[in-house]
């Protein structure tokens, strides 16, 4: 009966079916529409690039257009992830290289990718449109060249926070005189000035630039040049914001920005001078997204920029900001869904801002569509976190950073227990939470009794006991990704919730106190997991099984375990077989 | 080899006692050069146990923590020294004997001669000798370690970490990495 609609019917059927949740549940229907989606997937999203090894992919997915994959542990960007731990795309790029001829879309994030394998993707893909290197490392500009060079439909490159080694700035100088396709531009990264008449007639010869994200080094005298070569641009990053006292800068760029009738989004602005900002005041009505988070603007000059933004969806700024500007946030910005606040002085214990939890009160009353929120802060209370938790019951993301480790209330000198408990039970649809303060097992009870749609959680320097962690791991029925640093969690949890283990992408424990004995236990007893041991100190063979271990990532794997580990991680099958007992 | 006993004492309680001194000891073991770390997070760990540098934090700090990302803590930190300046950096030319390319370097991007070492070594694939030691002077490692060494305003050919790194910031035109023991004196 299923089989009455022919191939070619299904496939386009399918062809709407976008989603790769929707997509799995398409392939497990029946054998015939297992082979039919298989044969027309276009893209693959592997969340952990060691869950599963390119060849499975392949073998399965045999017409792949676009590729997106994840390396390190989330906990790579805090330095909690030794260098040499691995995230290698280079098997990958190789593998498919040879299978998928028309791969047109590659997105890396958190891996180490070497100039080899961009010089592959360069000549081996020869429809290449998009590139999108997240917070990886490994690769020089020398990579950047044969990119530039070599990809004759290149429509995005984007660098995004990558740690890039910058040799000069005289790759961008390579893309040919016919490239013409680009859409997407972000070299913000970079250090090294690239030749301005280079960008200048890439900018020209680009009619579908949509995002352009400039580095610090292009001078800001030099951007309205660009603006005026791309007055179509929606995403703006600029280069260094200041340029001594010039009137003449200043009424260029005023005049560039007015004519850019289509940007949304705004960002850049390092070595910010603030008398240059009123240059863009005749685009703020239409922003959406402004990045100030780089930017050292203070009250009045941020109060001014964000008044004139009523259509502000996402607004990074850092702590300059203080509570007057999100008042002023509250106030302007009825359409804001995302709040960052960055810390300007993170390792300093008093800052001198006055940013408190009253800021993100303000914003959570007067903001109705706000649901992201990552806000760095010095205090916090019971009682803020309960009202924000009242007032934004649509919250998806909650990440609060307290700065000093384990802060009560500042109030009432009590663990922030019940505000955390507050957010996961009003916030019903939270997807993702960091948890930051004096917090005991309790907050973990609320956790696993309300936050069933929670998928992702980062802990540090909190609870008091195995049972904090497994209320979280017997309770939170979503979870995927769970983080974990400096509490005292040990192997109880663990070995009683051990099915959980399968049921998540990962998780990560360093600091904590996992004995080796628990690890080479759950290794033995989960097949499908691997479970690797950090320790740096050289010592992992002379461990006793009592010892704790100093950091430790499990995640489920249909690859086995991983063959590119340095000498300081270990998987417990290893273990298992080094250790003659 | 230091057995490092406190590591493996398993404690009940609330953490904190320990805490800190196992972050420091993390960061000060031999593996972790992870060069994604700041130098203000760096030097500030280090200072808590190398007593030769200039006064240690009043507070020890923990490694990753507050959660602010490498990038972001290094664009902060740029932003910081280069507020009163243009956006440019100092380029200049680094020839490395046996190699058959120069490679430019932009020598604002570091902020102390440690950091310099790091990237010419990442970029060349080689060792540099530990030139700099507050302490003892320049060690030699031995005949195989390369030197690094730079041509000055005035010409002359100098052995990198004599002058203090501002002065050098000021002054380097070309850097050289030397093969082998040549003597640079004279």
């Amino acid at each position: 009966m299923v089989n009455s609609f022919p191939e070619e019917v299904l496939e386009h059927v399918f062809s709407f079916i976008t989603l790769d949740k929707d997509r799995n549940a398409v392939s497990l229907v029946c054998k015939s529409w297992y082979e039919i989606e298989r044969w027309c997937r276009r893209r693959i999203f592997v969340g952990n690039c060691y869950a599963v090894s390119p060849g499975i992919v392949i073998r399965r997915f045999p017409e792949v257009r676009s590729v997106e994959l994840k390396g390190k542990p989330h906990f790579a960007d805090f330095n909690l992830v030794p260098e040499g731990w691995g995230g290698y795309a280079c098997s990958w790029i190789t593998e498919m290289s040879r299978a998928y001829p028309w791969l047109e879309e590659i997105r890396l994030k958190r891996m180490v990718v070497t100039d080899e394998s961009l010089e592959l993707i360069s000549t081996c893909f020869k429809n290449f449109k998009v590139l999108v290197l997240s917070s990886c490392e490994g690769f020089s500009t020398d990579g950047l060249t044969d990119i530039a060079a070599n990809c004759r439909n290149l429509r995005k490159l984007d660098l995004r926070e990558s740690e890039v080694m910058d040799l000069s700035g005289h790759w961008l100088s390579h893309f040919p005189n016919t490239c013409t396709s680009l859409e997407s531009l972000n070299i913000a990264c970079l250090g090294s000035e690239v030749s301005f008449s280079a960008l200048e007639r890439l900018v020209a010869r680009s009619p579908n630039l949509k995002t352009l994200r400039l580095n610090r080094a292009v001078p800001l005298e030099k951007l309205s040049t660009l603006l005026r070569q791309a007055p179509q641009l929606v995403q703006l990053g600029t280069g260094a914001y200041s340029s001594g006292i010039r009137s003449d800068v200043y009424l260029g760029l005023s005049k560039a920005f007015s004519g850019c009738k289509a940007l949304k989004g705004l960002s850049g602005f390092w070595d910010v001078d603030p008398s240059y900002l009123p240059a863009f005041y005749s685009v703020c009505s239409r922003l959406t997204s402004l990045n100030l988070s780089y930017a050292t603007i203070r009250s009045p000059d941020i109060t001014k920029v964000i008044g004139r933004c009523p259509n502000l969806q996402r607004l990074w700024v850092m702590d300059h900001v203080e509570d007057s500007g999100l008042n002023a946030v509250a106030f302007s910005c009825k359409d804001l869904r995302e709040l960052r606040v960055f810390p300007s002085d993170p390792f300093v214990a008093d800052a001198n801002v006055t940013l408190t939890e009253r800021g993100l009160v303000s914003v959570s009353e007067g903001c109705p569509k706000l649901q992201s929120v990552l806000y760095f802060c010095r205090q916090m209370s019971n009682s803020a976190l309960i009202t924000i938790a009242r007032n934004r019951p649509n919250l998806i993301c909650f990440r609060l950073c307290i700065i000093e480790p384990r802060a009560p209330d500042y109030l009432t000198l009590e663990p922030l227990d019940v505000g955390f408990g507050a957010i996961v039970e009003h916030c019903k649809e939270l997807r993702r939470l960091s948890l930051s303060g004096l917090l005991t097992d309790r907050v973990f009870e609320y956790i696993g009794r309300h936050a069933k749609r929670l998928e992702m959680l980062s802990i540090a320097f909190a609870g008091n006991s195995d049972l904090g962690l497994h209320h979280v791991l017997s309770g939170c029925d979503g979870l995927r990704k769970l983080e974990i640093r400096d509490c005292p969690f040990g192997d109880k949890a663990l070995l009683a919730n051990v099915a959980k283990l399968e049921t998540m992408r990962s998780l990560w424990m360093s600091s904590c106190a996992v004995s080796f004995g628990a690890c080479k236990f759950l290794s033995r007893k989960m097949p499908m997991l691997n479970v690797e041991v950090i320790d740096e100190n050289g010592t992992l063979d002379s461990r006793l099984d009592s010892c704790p271990v100093e950091k430790l990532y499990i995640y489920r794997t249909v690859a086995g375990p991983r063959s590119d580990m340095p000498a300081y991680i270990r998987t417990m099958d290893q273990c298992r077989v080094n250790t003659i007992s | 080899m230091d057995l490092n006993f406190e590591a493996t004492e398993l404690r009940l309680g609330l953490p904190g006692s320990i805490d800190d001194q196992s972050e420091i000891k993390t960061t000060n073991s031999p593996a972790n050069t992870n060069k994604r770390s700041s130098s203000e997070m760096g030097s500030s760990i280090s200072d808590a146990n190398d007593t030769s540098r200039s006064a240690p934090p009043a507070k020890a700090q923990v490694v990753g923590w507050p959660p602010v990302r490498s990038y972001r803590k290094n664009q902060l930190q740029a932003g910081k020294k280069t507020e009163s300046e243009t956006g440019c950096g100092i380029y200049v030319k680094v020839s490395m004997d046996g190699a058959p390319y120069l490679r430019k370097v932009d020598l604002k991007m570091y902020k102390s001669y440690e950091e310099l070492m790091k990237g010419l070594q990442t970029m060349f694939k080689c060792i540099i000798g530990l030139y700099y030691d507050r302490e003892l002077g320049y060690n030699n490692y031995g005949s195989e370690i390369y030197k690094p060494t730079y041509e000055d305003k005035d010409g002359d050919w100098m052995l990198v970490g004599d002058v203090p790194w501002d002065m050098f910031l000021s002054s380097c035109k070309r850097l050289r990495i030397m093969k082998g023991c040549e003597d640079m004196e004279g």
